[in-house]
């Protein structure tokens, strides 16, 4: 009897787990059967078209590729400086301590906030000003546009990688560092030539996954993009990113090709961040091992 | 010689000034957000905000409770989706720890926890909505409840691997079977860990919009039907936020404030509960 519940409840672990994995499976298999029609449609070519007009029946993700190429690198750019101070900050000048206590909170609240916050405050304190600087730049004032979306963008994402970047410094082992003042070096020459080379893997895995991040992130860019279907002819002009058009057209889908299009882009977003993520997962297991 | 340490010196204090001056500067957007948020929100919550339906377009006034029915609801199904799911492939990995399926569980919930959200949205739409033919709670919990997923593994699978190998053996000892020591004693003793891991993914789905977008899809009414379309507060600040006019943004803010708080409670609460509870032999 006893023997039998054991071997039942081993059973159903085993089951659960597997759910787990087929429900991924299944995830990716759901994918591309439903975007076969649009391969079948239009082939290859929907990846490097650059023209997305559904009611002539042309689709061509080039315009999101780009469109989300450039916010999430943009965004990187701009927070980079912000995050690798932060996780210096906390890893190695005030590792402990009431003010680490107090940036912690203030990241981690800042991670809390949904992002559709972020894209509502965006359109109403961001765009203005960025319309403002357009104006001073001689560029079209749209306000919405790709350089509006990465700033929201480098925002949410600061606290992810800063937050790998600090776990990482604070890997390095103290014997490293030690050894360095004892010869003499300042704290400045320290970080830079003992403990950045010893976290450098380490800082480039959080980078990949806040990138990660951008990539997927679609309500906030939603708001403040603009949603044009063009291809994108400047830093300033509004845009999409695949993310963002999914969240626009997919209710508006009418014909099956559409729709099709709309999950191959799907597709494509599910791949390239899964890709990224599991580098920098792998990257980070390997280090804190 | 001693220019040269003067130069390093310089150096030095100029590096630690900008990654001072670089630290403080990232707190300016999220002061400027929550500034908004708390100026912006609070003016427009009062208990009408709260407890009435919304008003056609053009008049004013009116609240957001079916949202906020709307949100609970979400959250419950979700929960009772991804709680049960999550703890047995958590058990799994903290018990099994080596093997194909171990390995694959592994790269599963990796994958789960960097998928976009709206990628999920689309899924849940194929899954649910499609075959059902009607936008639904249903659908819409089922997206959260993937997105749920990966939190509640991890967190179990950490927290019973905290728990010492001595209090398996003890309960094997004294004759208990295996599915009784793991049910028994090996969970109670993680319990507080397990509940952390469901507070922290309850606070991760709470504030999504995107996988709701074409699942949940939003309505004007009160609903209790999980077959039927319901409104959720993240669905609220969105359509608001984006619509032309001035009392509905009032009302975005509002719920905008109403929403974080909420996130902000259950992170909190799973902060509180990891401190207080913390797993000690």
């Amino acid at each position: 009897m006893t023997f039998n519940r054991d071997k039942l409840f081993e059973r159903s672990l085993t089951f659960t787990a597997w759910l787990v994995v087929i429900l991924v499976a299944a995830m990716c298999l759901s994918l591309m059967v439903y975007s076969l029609p649009v391969f079948r449609a239009i082939g290859w070519g929907f990846l490097f078209h650059r023209v997305w007009d559904p009611l002539e029946g042309k689709f061509g993700a080039m315009p999101f590729l780009v469109g989300t190429l450039l916010t999430s690198f943009l965004a990187l750019l701009f927070s980079l400086p912000f995050s690798l101070a932060i996780a210096i900050f906390l890893g190695e000048y005030f590792n402990s301590g009431k003010i680490a206590l107090f940036f912690q909170n203030t990241t981690s609240l800042l991670a809390g906030i949904p992002s559709v916050i972020y894209g509502f405050w965006g359109l109403f304190v961001l765009v203005p000003l960025v319309r403002k600087l357009e104006i001073k730049l001689g560029v079209l004032p749209y306000g919405v546009g790709i350089f509006t979306a990465s700033l929201i963008l480098s925002i949410m994402i600061i606290p992810y990688a800063a937050s790998v970047g600090r776990e990482v410094i604070s890997l390095v082992p103290s014997e490293l560092k030690e050894a360095a003042y004892a010869l003499g070096a300042t704290r400045w020459e320290v970080i830079r030539h003992v403990i950045f080379p010893y976290a450098r893997s380490g800082i480039f895995a959080g980078i990949l996954l806040s990138l990660g991040r951008a990539i997927g992130e679609t309500m906030a860019v939603t708001m403040v993009i603009g949603n044009n279907n063009q291809f994108p002819s400047s830093l300033f002009a509004p845009a999409n990113t695949m993310a963002s058009v999914i969240a626009n057209e997919f209710t508006e889908a009418t014909s099956d090709v559409y729709l099709s299009a709309l999950i191959g882009i799907a597709l494509l977003l599910f791949l390239v961040t899964t890709v990224i993520n599991i580098i920098g997962r792998y990257i980070i297991k390997k280090l804190s091992v | 010689m001693m220019e040269n340490y003067r130069k390093r010196e310089l150096i030095n204090t100029l590096m630690k000034g900008l990654v001072f001056f670089f630290t403080t500067l990232s707190l300016v957007p999220l002061l400027f957000i929550l500034f908004y948020l708390i100026k912006q929100g609070i003016g427009a919550i009062n208990w009408e905000f709260l407890t009435h339906l919304p008003k056609p377009v053009g008049e004013s006034g009116g609240g957001v409770f079916n949202a906020i029915v709307g949100t609970i609801i979400l959250i419950i199904l979700s929960t009772l989706m991804a709680v049960p799911l999550g703890i047995g492939a958590g058990i799994y990995l903290a018990e099994v720890k080596t093997g194909k399926l171990v390995y694959l569980l592994r790269l599963g919930t990796d994958i789960l926890q960097g998928t976009p959200s709206i990628v999920l949205g689309v899924i849940a739409y194929l899954w649910v909505v499609k075959p059902m033919k009607s936008f639904s709670a249903l659908a819409g919990s089922v997206a959260l409840a993937i997105m749920m997923l990966p939190v509640i593994i991890c967190s179990t699978e950490e927290t019973l691997k905290l728990i010492p190998y001595s209090l398996k053996e003890a309960a094997l000892a004294l004759g208990a079977p295996y599915y009784r020591t793991i049910l028994k004693v090996i969970l109670p003793a993680g319990f507080s860990g397990i509940l952390t891991g469901i507070l922290l993914g309850i606070a991760r789905i709470a504030g999504e919009t995107a996988p709701l977008l074409f699942t949940a899809f939003g309505s004007p009414y009160l609903n209790l039907n999980p077959l039927k379309p319901i409104n959720a507060l993240p669905l609220v600040v969105f359509n608001y936020a984006s619509s032309p006019y001035p009392d509905w943004w009032r009302q975005a803010w509002g719920a905008s404030f109403v929403l974080t708080v909420m996130v902000l409670v259950f992170n909190l609460a799973a902060k509180i509960g990891a401190r207080k509870w913390e797993i000690k032999f």
